[in-house]
C-alpha cells in the first residue's frame, strides 16, 4: 500500500496552498493533489490581484467575515512569506445620483462589516489620488491593496513544502472511497457492508476512525482526512465525497493587460459602482505591482470549466466600459489578454454571490472538510479560510503543534528593484545576476534558475513566468523564451518534444531541425 | 561605483552599431565602446540565414551572418572595443550608461551615445486576437531563432498571419524543413513584405497569400488545433459569414516590428508616434543633445544595407558633434497625404540631406514633392511606391528658400 | 503569351511585363536594369534559385551552422539538394566560406558555411 497521509488536500490553488501551509503548523503528514502541472494554475492566477477590503459582501456572511479578516491580517502573512503588496487604497467611482445612493449603501455595509476609514469623496479627492481616473465622486477604501497572487500562492506552497507537505502534480482525482484500515490494508465501506471480508483485509489492527482511498491519474493515495480545495472542480470532489448537492456555474472574466508605460496614470485600483446582480464587480482597472494595468473582468456564464478564450465582443466591451473610468485606454498599449473562470454557486439568472461553503458533513463524509464555491473574495480570504478548516478539524480531534514549523519563506531576489550598489554586490556574489535574460522586465539568469531550481521548481514555461516574471513584458517572451526553454531543458533534463508551455499536451517543439 | 569615461558609447552591436563604430573610428574618434547583450555581435542578422543581404552595400548577395561578419571583422581590425554579454539597463539624459554583465555592473560616462538597439516584433497580445491561448503561436522572429539558432522545430502544419518579410521567409524555411505551410493571410489589401519575397518564398512553393483576411479565432486548449480566418472589409473589420476554419498546429505571426525604445524613453528622448522611433534631425540627433539614433531603433527598415548606410551617415555627424558641435535644426518636416513619415523629422537647412520615407498605401506613377513656402524644392517620379519599401530622396541645401517648415507630399499625374 | 513577373535578383523587385512564345522571350519591359531581362529569360527557360539552410555541427558553440549554395541551381532540384544538406555533418571549428559539400548532386554549386562556429571549450 502507498504511504498513508494524515491529510490530503485536493487542489493547489491559493486556498489549497494556504490550507497546506496552515496544516503544516501541526504534526501531520500532508499531501497536496493537483490536477495541473503546477501550483496556481487556474482561478488563483487569473484574477484582478486585489486584496479586497470586504464591503461588497453581505454582513454576516463568511465572505464578509473572512475577507475583512484576510485583509486585516495580511501584513503578517506577507511578512512571513515575503509577498509583495501595496496598500494603495481603492476608488469606487460614480457618476449619477443613483450611483451615489448605491455607494452610500456600500459604505454602510462596509462599516457594518467592520471596515474602518471608508468614506464618500468628491472629485477633488479623486484629482489628488488618481487624476486620470474618471468619475464625479467616489467611495474611498483605504485598506484595499494590490498584491502578487503568484507570490502569495507560491509563497504558501513553498513554505508548506519546506515544512514537510508533499505536492503531487498531474494528479487529478478520479475517485474517493471511504473505508477502514486493517493494518496495512484498506477495506472500503461498500465491501465491508457487503460482508466481503477477505482474509488479507481482516488481518492487522483495525482503525476505528477510518479514512479514504483517493484515486488519481498518477496513482492511489490513502489518508485519514480529505480537504476539498478543488476550486472549479470542488462540486465534483464534493460529490465524490458523497455530498451530492452542489453545482458550480463557471463564469468567465476576460482581461486586458496594458504596457508599463502607462503605470504613472493609475496609482490605485479604480472600480465602477458594482451591479452585484451580474455576479462580478464590474469592469475595473487595477495597477499591478510591476506597473502594468489590468482591465476587466467581464462576467459571462459559460458551459466549460476550462475555456479561457477571449472573444471579440467582450474585448470590445472591455475597451468601452474600461474607457469610462479610464479614458486613456489605448489599443496600442495592450500587451496581452487573458481570462479567468469563477467557480460560482450562484446560478445564471440568480447572479450575485452565494456565500462560501466551508463545512464538515460527518454523516456523509467523516473526516472531510468540504470547500465549495470559493470565488471572489477567495484570494483575500485564503488564510482565514484555512484557519476555519483547522477549526473544523479540531472539533473532531486535537491537533498537536509542530515544534519545527518555520513560518519564514523568502522569494527570489529581484535584481530590478535593487539600487546600483546592491546590483553590483549581487553580481559579485553570483555572476548569473549579471546575465539579463528577459530584457523587458530586467530578469536575470539567476532569477530564472532560482525559479527552476527552487522548492517546487518550475518545469514549464508558464511556471518560470509565474515565479519570476520573465516573459511578462511587452515583447511577451519574443526575445527571451528561446533562452528560457533552453535553460529548462538543460536543468530538468527534458527532451525538446516533452517541454510544455503550460498544461499537459501544450508542447512547444515537434523535435529537432537536425537530429544528431 | 567606478565610472569609465568614453567619447562614444554605442548601445547594440547589430548592423547599425557596428557600421557606426567603424565609420567613427575612420573619422578619427578613438574612444569608442560598443555594448552588446549577446555573446557575439551581429544583432538579429545572426538568425537571418537566408540570402539577399549586401547587394546595395557590397554588390553581392550574402546571408545575414556573412553580412554581419564583414562588419565584425572591420570592427576588430580597427581595434574598436566591444563588450559582449552586457545588457544596458540604464541611460540618463546626461549620458550615464549602466550595463549589467557577468563581470559586474558597468558604468560609463559618454560624450555621445548612439542608440542602435533595433526593434522587436508585434505580438498576439498587441493584436488582441480572440480565442484560447494554446502553445504553437509564435512570432516569426522567435520561430526563426528556434529553428536557425536553437535547432528546434516549432511545428508541422502551419498558418501564417501577416505578410511581413520574416513571415514569408519562415514560410519557405519551414516548407524546406518538411512542414506544410497552408497559407499566408494579410489583413491589409496589399502585402506588407517585399514583392521578391512573395515570389521566391511563397509563389515558388505554391503557398497562397490571401489579402484582406485575418485570424479571428484561435482554438486549442493545450497545443494549437485550428484557427478561424475571416475576410475583412475596407475598415479592416471582419465580415460575418466569411469565416473559414483551418486545422493547424502552428500559427506564425509576422505582423509588424516596433523600434525598441525603452532606453531612449528612460533618457527622456521624444518619440515620433508614426515611426515609434526618436524624432531626429539630419545629424540623427534625438531631442536629447548628445544622444543619437539610427537603424531599426529609429524607424523600421526593410533592407539591412540601408541600416548600415544610415548608421554611417550618423557616424559622420557624431564625429562632427564631438569636434565642433552641430548646427541647431529648426526647420521641421511635415508629411501630407499618403506619405507616412520622414526621417529626419527636422533639419538645419545648412547641408544636403537624405530623407527616408514610406507611403501609407501602395501607389503607382506618382510624384513625391518637397515643398517650402509654396515652392517645390524637389520633385521625383516613382513608378511604384509600396509601404513595404522605404525610399530615400535627396534634398540639397541650396534648394531651400527660407527657414520655414517643409512639407513632403505626393501627387498623381 | 504575356505575363507579369517580379524580378528577385535585387530588393528593387521590379515588376516586369513579358511577352514570350514557348520558352523564347520576345520582349520585356518594367525592369530598371539589364539584369532583369536576363532573369526573365532564365525564368522562362529554367528558373534558378539559391537556398539557405542549416547543417548539424559537432563540438561547436552552437548546434547548427548556417549554410547556403554558392550559386543558384535549377528550382526543381531544391528538394533533392535539401535531402543532401540534411545528411551533412560538420565539425567545429567551421568558418564562413568553408565548402561543406562541393558540387552538390553534381551541380555547379557548393554548399558553403555562412557563419563561424568556434570550438566549444
Amino acid at each position: 500500500m502507498n504511504p498513508r497521509y494524515d491529510v490530503l488536500v485536493i487542489g493547489a490553488g491559493v486556498v489549497g496552498c494556504s490550507v497546506a501551509r496552515e496544516l503544516s503548523r501541526y504534526r501531520l503528514s500532508i499531501g497536496v493533489l493537483e490536477k495541473g502541472p503546477d501550483v496556481c494554475m487556474e482561478t488563483s492566477s487569473r484574477n484582478s490581484a486585489v486584496l479586497h477590503a470586504g464591503y461588497n459582501n453581505k454582513t454576516g456572511s463568511l465572505m464578509a467575515k473572512f475577507c475583512v479578516e484576510g485583509n486585516r491580517t495580511f501584513d503578517q502573512a506577507a511578512k512571513e512569506l515575503d509577498i509583495p503588496y501595496r496598500r494603495t487604497g481603492k476608488l469606487v467611482v460614480g457618476f449619477t445620483d443613483e450611483d451615489r445612493e448605491k455607494l452610500e449603501g456600500l459604505k454602510e455595509q462596509g462599516e457594518r462589516n467592520g471596515i474602518e476609514g471608508i468614506k464618500i469623496v468628491e472629485r477633488d479627492f479623486i484629482d489628488r489620488k488618481a487624476p486620470y481616473v474618471g468619475g464625479n465622486f467616489a467611495m474611498w477604501s483605504p485598506t484595499t491593496a494590490i498584491l502578487s497572487p503568484f507570490q502569495f500562492t507560491f509563497g504558501m506552497a513553498e513554505n508548506a513544502a519546506s515544512n514537510g507537505a508533499r505536492f503531487f502534480f498531474d494528479s487529478e482525482v478520479t475517485g474517493i472511497t471511504h473505508g477502514h484500515f486493517h493494518g496495512s490494508s484498506f477495506v472500503p465501506d461498500f465491501q465491508a457492508q457487503a460482508g466481503e471480508k477477505s482474509s488479507e483485509a481482516a488481518s492487522g489492527a483495525y482503525d476505528p476512525d477510518g479514512g479514504y482511498l483517493v484515486e488519481t491519474k498518477s496513482g492511489q493515495f490513502f489518508c485519514r482526512w480529505v480537504i476539498n480545495c478543488a476550486g472549479l472542480g470542488s462540486d465534483k470532489i464534493s460529490s465524490m465525497l458523497g455530498i451530492d448537492e452542489y453545482t458550480l456555474y463557471p463564469c468567465r472574466g476576460e482581461y486586458f493587460i496594458l504596457d508599463r508605460n502607462l503605470s504613472h496614470m493609475l496609482p490605485l485600483p479604480a472600480y465602477p459602482v458594482p451591479n452585484i446582480k451580474t455576479g462580478g464587480l464590474g469592469i475595473h482597472l487595477t495597477p499591478t505591482l510591476d506597473g502594468n494595468i489590468m482591465v476587466g473582468p467581464s462576467t459571462e456564464y459559460i458551459d466549460s470549466r476550462e475555456d479561457y478564450s477571449a472573444t471579440q465582443a467582450v474585448m470590445d466591451m472591455l475597451i468601452e466600459d474600461g474607457g469610462r473610468i479610464f479614458p486613456y485606454l489605448k489599443k496600442e498599449s495592450f500587451i496581452r489578454n487573458f481570462a479567468g473562470i469563477r467557480p460560482k454557486l450562484a446560478p445564471p439568472g440568480v447572479g450575485g454571490f452565494h456565500d462560501f461553503v466551508i463545512e464538515r458533513r460527518d454523516s456523509l463524509a467523516p473526516h472531510a472538510v468540504n470547500l465549495v464555491g470559493i470565488e471572489s473574495p477567495g484570494l483575500t480570504s485564503a488564510v482565514p479560510i484555512a484557519h476555519e478548516v483547522i477549526r473544523l478539524m479540531k472539533e473532531v480531534e486535537p491537533l498537536a503543534e509542530n515544534p519545527d514549523f518555520n513560518p519564514i519563506r523568502r522569494r527570489i531576489v529581484t535584481f530590478r528593484d535593487k539600487s546600483p550598489e546592491e546590483q553590483a554586490r549581487l553580481i559579485a556574489e553570483n555572476p548569473d545576476y549579471g546575465d539579463i535574460i528577459c530584457r523587458c522586465e530586467t530578469i536575470t539568469k539567476a532569477e530564472v534558475l532560482a525559479a527552476i531550481r527552487g522548492p517546487l521548481g518550475a518545469k514549464t514555461v508558464t511556471g518560470v513566468k509565474y515565479r519570476c516574471r520573465a516573459m511578462m513584458g511587452r515583447c511577451q517572451g519574443g526575445y527571451c523564451q528561446p533562452k528560457i526553454t533552453e535553460l529548462l531543458m538543460e536543468e530538468k533534463g527534458i527532451r525538446p518534444e516533452d517541454l510544455t508551455y503550460e498544461r499537459r499536451g501544450s508542447y512547444l517543439f515537434t523535435g529537432e531541425v537536425r537530429e544528431k | 561605483m567606478n565610472v569609465i569615461q568614453k567619447q562614444v558609447i554605442i548601445i547594440g552591436g547589430g548592423p547599425g552599431g557596428l557600421a557606426a563604430a567603424a565609420e567613427l573610428k575612420k573619422k578619427g574618434v578613438e574612444q569608442i565602446l560598443i555594448l552588446e547583450r549577446e555573446h557575439t555581435p551581429g544583432g538579429i542578422l545572426r538568425q537571418c540565414i537566408h540570402d539577399g543581404f549586401g547587394l546595395t552595400r557590397f554588390g553581392e548577395t550574402l546571408s545575414g551572418p556573412e553580412y554581419a561578419q564583414r562588419f565584425i571583422d572591420q570592427v576588430h581590425e580597427l581595434g574598436i572595443e566591444i563588450v559582449t554579454d552586457a545588457t544596458v539597463i540604464g541611460l540618463t539624459e546626461d549620458r550615464l550608461v549602466t550595463a549589467a554583465s557577468r563581470n559586474g555592473l558597468l558604468q560609463y560616462q559618454a560624450d555621445a551615445v548612439i542608440l542602435t538597439m533595433g526593434c522587436r516584433e508585434r505580438t498576439r497580445g498587441a493584436l488582441s486576437i480572440p480565442g484560447e491561448r494554446p502553445s504553437g503561436v509564435f512570432t516569426a522572429g522567435t520561430a526563426q531563432a528556434y529553428i536557425n539558432l536553437k535547432n528546434k522545430m516549432v511545428g508541422k502544419n502551419v498558418i501564417i498571419l501577416g505578410s511581413g518579410d520574416i513571415g514569408m521567409i519562415m514560410a519557405r524555411r519551414m516548407t524546406l524543413e518538411g512542414a506544410h505551410v497552408q497559407a499566408v493571410f494579410e489583413i491589409q489589401p496589399y502585402p506588407s513584405g517585399l514583392p521578391r519575397n512573395i515570389e521566391q518564398c511563397l509563389n515558388d512553393y505554391h503557398i497562397p497569400l490571401y489579402l484582406s483576411h485575418t485570424v479571428t479565432n484561435i482554438k486549442g486548449h493545450n497545443r494549437l488545433e485550428a484557427v478561424t480566418v475571416s475576410q475583412v472589409d475596407e475598415h479592416l473589420k471582419s465580415i460575418p459569414g466569411t469565416e473559414k476554419e483551418y486545422a493547424c498546429d502552428t500559427l506564425i505571426l509576422s505582423v509588424g516590428l516596433i523600434p525598441e525604445n525603452e532606453l531612449s524613453l528612460m533618457a527622456g528622448v521624444t518619440l515620433d508616434p508614426r515611426t515609434k522611433g526618436a524624432v531626429v534631425d539630419e545629424a540623427y540627433q534625438t531631442s536629447v543633445p548628445g544622444i543619437f539614433a539610427a537603424g531599426n531603433v529609429l524607424h523600421v527598415h526593410d533592407l539591412v544595407d540601408f541600416v548600415s548606410l544610415e548608421a554611417e551617415r550618423l557616424a559622420d555627424s557624431v564625429a562632427a558633434y564631438l569636434e565642433h558641435g552641430l548646427t541647431p535644426a529648426e526647420i521641421s518636416i511635415e508629411t501630407e497625404g499618403l506619405i507616412g513619415y520622414t526621417v529626419p523629422q527636422k533639419i538645419s537647412g545648412t547641408r544636403d540631406v537624405t530623407l527616408s520615407f514610406r507611403p501609407r498605401k501602395p501607389m503607382r506613377d506618382c510624384w513625391v514633392e518637397i515643398r517650402q513656402d509654396d515652392t517645390c524644392l524637389v520633385r521625383k517620379k516613382y513608378s511604384r511606391l509600396l509601404p513595404a519599401e522605404m525610399e530615400n530622396i535627396s534634398l540639397p541645401a541650396d534648394k531651400l528658400v527660407s527657414k520655414s517648415r517643409i512639407k513632403v507630399v505626393t501627387s498623381i499625374e | 503569351m504575356n505575363r507579369t513577373m517580379t524580378c528577385i535578383l535585387c530588393p528593387n523587385g521590379c515588376e516586369m511585363n513579358l511577352e514570350y512564345e514557348e520558352k523564347e522571350l520576345i520582349s520585356v519591359s518594367g525592369n530598371r536594369c539589364p539584369k532583369g531581362a536576363g532573369y526573365a529569360e532564365q525564368e522562362i527557360k529554367n528558373p534558378m534559385r539559391s537556398i539557405a539552410s542549416s547543417v548539424l555541427v559537432e563540438g561547436g558553440d552552437l548546434p547548427l551552422c548556417s549554410v547556403r549554395l554558392s550559386a543558384p541551381i535549377p528550382r526543381e532540384r531544391i528538394p533533392e539538394v535539401m535531402t543532401e544538406i540534411r545528411k551533412l555533418h560538420a565539425f567545429a571549428p567551421v568558418h564562413i566560406g568553408d565548402v561543406l559539400l562541393p558540387h552538390v548532386l553534381g551541380l555547379d554549386s557548393d554548399v558553403i558555411a555562412t557563419r563561424n562556429i568556434e570550438k566549444q571549450n
